[in-house]
């Protein structure tokens, strides 16, 4: 009943038209135990899921509780298939989409070595400042600036040290919490 | 039970504690310790299998016929790898299997050591979820949660990996009351708003459908009985995955056949027009849905799966209900006998209409002939003369698969054993293996093709060892059937290394590997054929010469919608017949 030619010789479905990608922050809290961040990790892989940032530490030491932060972007199909997929795995105890709830605080925290001299080295130690960041080593010719704050934040400072003679950053990627009295 | 033991002998006595009987394996290196443990005592019997992987699909067979845990034991590294096929197969199709493996001593893992391979870190994507044993300790728990996870919620593959002085070291084995997992808790009861709003939705439809799988068979024979009560008290039509066959009987008429790419007109057609599709333990898969951009455009949808992350993953639905089919379909039947609302009488006749007139079209037909055995009729033959007996199908991949599909009837759930979401060429000979264990006494066949027969054929002879008398009907067309049609259909008839070259001649093999072989070349001959298949008592090997270049029809092509399939030459197509051209083409 139909002799056109099919749009591919795959036999296979076509990818469905795209729809925008959003952003959001996942709370995931986990048996600490050994594999389960590969466990975490192979699933975003296996599935082709993006992991923008990525934390984990151990947060309760008695239950064994660890928790996970990811951030991760995709349709709202895709976010809503990746906490699905999260919930399944075993060790998996809860997952919380903090961007979802709208009340959550997000920080991060970066390590930004800058190397200079003369009006370089002042201007950086200014900006530093300005930025609230902390000097927690210092050479002659050198500084490591501690800054914490929302991700834009660190990547503005880190674009200002930029010309002033940034040698490297370290990052330790977002960390989330919601806000009010209620735990996870 | 508490006492000491070896963590070999706690192996067999957490099977024996969870009543299984038989336990498929191959011993090696890392396991001797276990097989130590199995030579000494009688409760569990160990199955000899010829390779790994025919010992999970026989596992598979087992489980899916008896709704009981699959068993497995295989040794370190090659042992485990050749494993990894039946895991990815039985986490594809949700079946409950506990593997075994053995693993290199503690002390050596990581270090490259002889038959070491990383089994936790290959198998972690290919099971519900794996374990390394660390601590002799932690050894009883996590056998038992591991058949705890393996056959609640979706069911799936389990590997628990033991290292050899693991095996050996001695421990305190009682099994355990509490599961301490607390992030496992599979959902069992739907919402019952949800449940609400859905029958509400079904109580107002005018061309509703029931569209089920194989979560209703996994669900258990009760969740099948309730899905056959909903479906005669609503009097909506009915269609089923690959999957989900016997589910609900076949000879019902309220039965469309199987849907998808090679389902019926009626059910393709029905899912593309209906109003309201009840999804009961299925996925959308891409099988099912063709180009999901034109899948049933007016329908609401309403989705009952025990897997959250299978709702909304493909096609987005209306009505989502996370439960156990069996949970969900008590509720449902509750609530449809108690609210005064029947269907609109009219509407519901109309849409019976409808689809008689798209049965009426025969989906199914095929061109019938006296000189070739076609595989369509061979398959309805063998159907004909073993529908009266306890007959219990397995298949292979392929077109012998669909063709068996849609013309083996299924009257009732576990009947009917195929590996539907990986595909996996080889799995109906060792899965009829597991079958026949698990009922000595039925008539059990695995439908082959000559091409997939020969991945797993090794597996015969474990049918020989236990005088298990399978048959493995083979639909021989001397080409890998679905390759060859697919490269007709859509690579211009250029049939790249499709063809069965240099065929064993299946009689003399059987003979050699001591059990019967039987060819049959005409279609005169088949009946007394067959049932000469049926009347030995012994493994058959059935070589049916069936025509080189039959199709598999109706079909969905690729990157079409359901209202686009495309009949075989002999059926009344819909609107234009399909051009010789076209049909090159698509």
């Amino acid at each position: 009943m139909n002799a056109n030619v099919p749009s591919s010789t795959s036999h296979y479905p076509t990818a469905p038209t795209a729809q925008t990608d959003v952003t959001h922050t996942l709370s995931v809290l986990v048996d600490n135990e050994p594999g389960v961040l590969a466990r975490v990790i192979g699933l975003f892989s296996g599935r082709g899921y993006n992991i923008e940032s990525l934390t984990v530490s151990e947060t309760e030491h008695a239950k064994h509780l660890s928790l996970i932060t990811v951030v991760t972007t995709g349709t709202p199909m895709v976010i809503e298939q990746i906490k699905n997929q999260l919930d399944r795995l075993v060790p998996v105890h809860r997952v919380v989409d903090m961007t979802l709830s709208g009340r959550s605080i997000e920080r991060e925290l970066a390590m930004v070595k800058v190397r200079g001299k003369g009006d370089n080295r002042v201007e950086a130690l200014r900006l530093a400042d300005a930025f609230r960041a902390r000097v927690i080593d210092a050479t002659t010719e050198s500084f490591v600036f501690e800054i914490t704050g929302k991700s834009d934040k660190i990547e503005q400072f880190v674009a200002l040290m930029l010309p002033l003679g940034l040698v490297e950053v370290s990052r330790t990627g977002i960390a989330a919490i919601a806000r009010g009295p209620e735990g996870m | 039970m508490t006492r000491e033991m070896t963590g070999a002998e706690m192996v067999i006595q957490a099977m024996a504690d969870q009543g299984v009987k038989h336990l498929f394996g191959y011993p090696g290196g890392a396991v001797l310790p276990i097989y130590d443990a199995i030579f000494a005592q009688k409760e569990v019997q160990h199955i000899l299998v010829r390779h790994e992987q025919g010992a999970v699909h026989a596992a598979e067979g087992y489980a899916r016929s008896t709704g009981k845990v699959g068993c497995v034991l295989v040794t370190s590294g090659p042992g485990a790898t050749n494993a990894v096929t039946g895991l990815t197969d039985a986490l594809c199709d949700s079946i409950p299997i506990v593997c075994i493996t053995g693993q290199v001593p503690t002390h050596l893992i990581g270090n490259d050591a002889f038959q070491e391979c990383d089994t936790v870190g290959i198998t972690r994507p290919c099971t519900k979820h794996n374990y390394l044993v660390k601590r002799i300790e932690d050894l009883p728990r996590i056998l038992h949660e591991a058949f705890h996870i393996a056959s609640t919620g979706r069911p799936g593959p389990v590997v628990v990996d033991i290292p050899k002085d693991i095996q050996f070291a001695k421990g305190v084995y009682s099994k355990p009351k509490e599961f301490p997992h607390t992030g496992y808790k599979p959902r069992l009861k739907g919402d019952l708003e949800a449940i609400k709003a859905a029958i509400e939705l079904m109580a107002h439809a005018k061309r509703p459908l029931f569209y089920t799988g194989g979560g209703v068979i996994n669900s258990g024979k009760h969740a099948s009985a309730l899905l056959g009560e909903l479906v005669k008290l609503t009097g909506f039509p009915i269609t089923s995955t690959l999957m989900g066959l016997g589910a609900y009987p076949a000879a019902d008429p309220q039965w469309m056949g199987m849907l998808g790419m090679h389902g019926t007109l009626e059910a393709n057609m029905a899912m593309h027009d209906c109003d309201v599709m009840v999804c009961i333990g299925a996925r959308f898969d891409d099988r099912i849905t063709g180009r999901i951009d034109a899948f049933s455009p007016g329908s609401k949808k309403i989705h009952v799966d025990i897997d959250a992350s299978s709702i909304n993953k493909n096609v987005k639905v209306d009505i989502p209900i996370v439960g156990d089919c069996a949970h969900v379909l008590e509720d449902m039947v509750r609530l449809w006998r108690s609210t005064a609302k029947q269907p609109d009488k009219k509407a519901l006749g109309d849409w019976w209409k409808q689809i008689g007139k798209w049965r009426d079209r025969k989906s199914l037909a095929y061109r019938a002939s006296n000189e070739v055995i076609k595989p369509q009729y061979a398959i309805q033959r063998l159907y004909e003369m073993t529908k009266d007996k306890d007959v219990y199908i397995t298949t292979e991949v392929g077109q012998h698969q669909m063709w068996a599909a849609q013309f083996f009837h299924f009257q009732e759930p576990n009947r009917w054993m195929t590996s539907g979401g990986l595909g996996t060429m080889g799995y109906g000979l060792p899965a009829s293996v597991g079958v026949q264990l698990a009922h000595p006494k039925s008539l059990v066949i695995d439908i082959a093709g000559e091409a997939s027969v020969q991945m797993t054929m090794q597996e015969l002879s474990t049918a020989v060892q236990y005088r298990l008398p399978i048959k493995i009907f083979i639909l021989n067309n001397g080409y890998m059937g679905m390759v060859r049609q697919w490269q007709e259909l859509l690579h211009g008839s250029r049939y790249s290394e499709s063809y069965s070259e240099a065929l064993p001649d299946f009689v003399k093999l059987a003979d050699a590997m001591h059990a019967v072989g039987i060819r049959c070349e005409k279609p005169g001959d088949l009946d007394h054929a067959i049932k000469e298949m049926i009347n030995v008592d012994r493994p058959v090997l059935f070589d049916c010469i069936v025509d080189k270049t039959e199709n598999c029809f109706p079909m969905i092509p690729s990157g079409k919608a359901h209202n686009e399939m495309i009949l075989g030459d002999s059926g009344v197509s819909l609107d234009d017949a399909i051009t010789e051209e076209g049909k090159m083409l698509v």
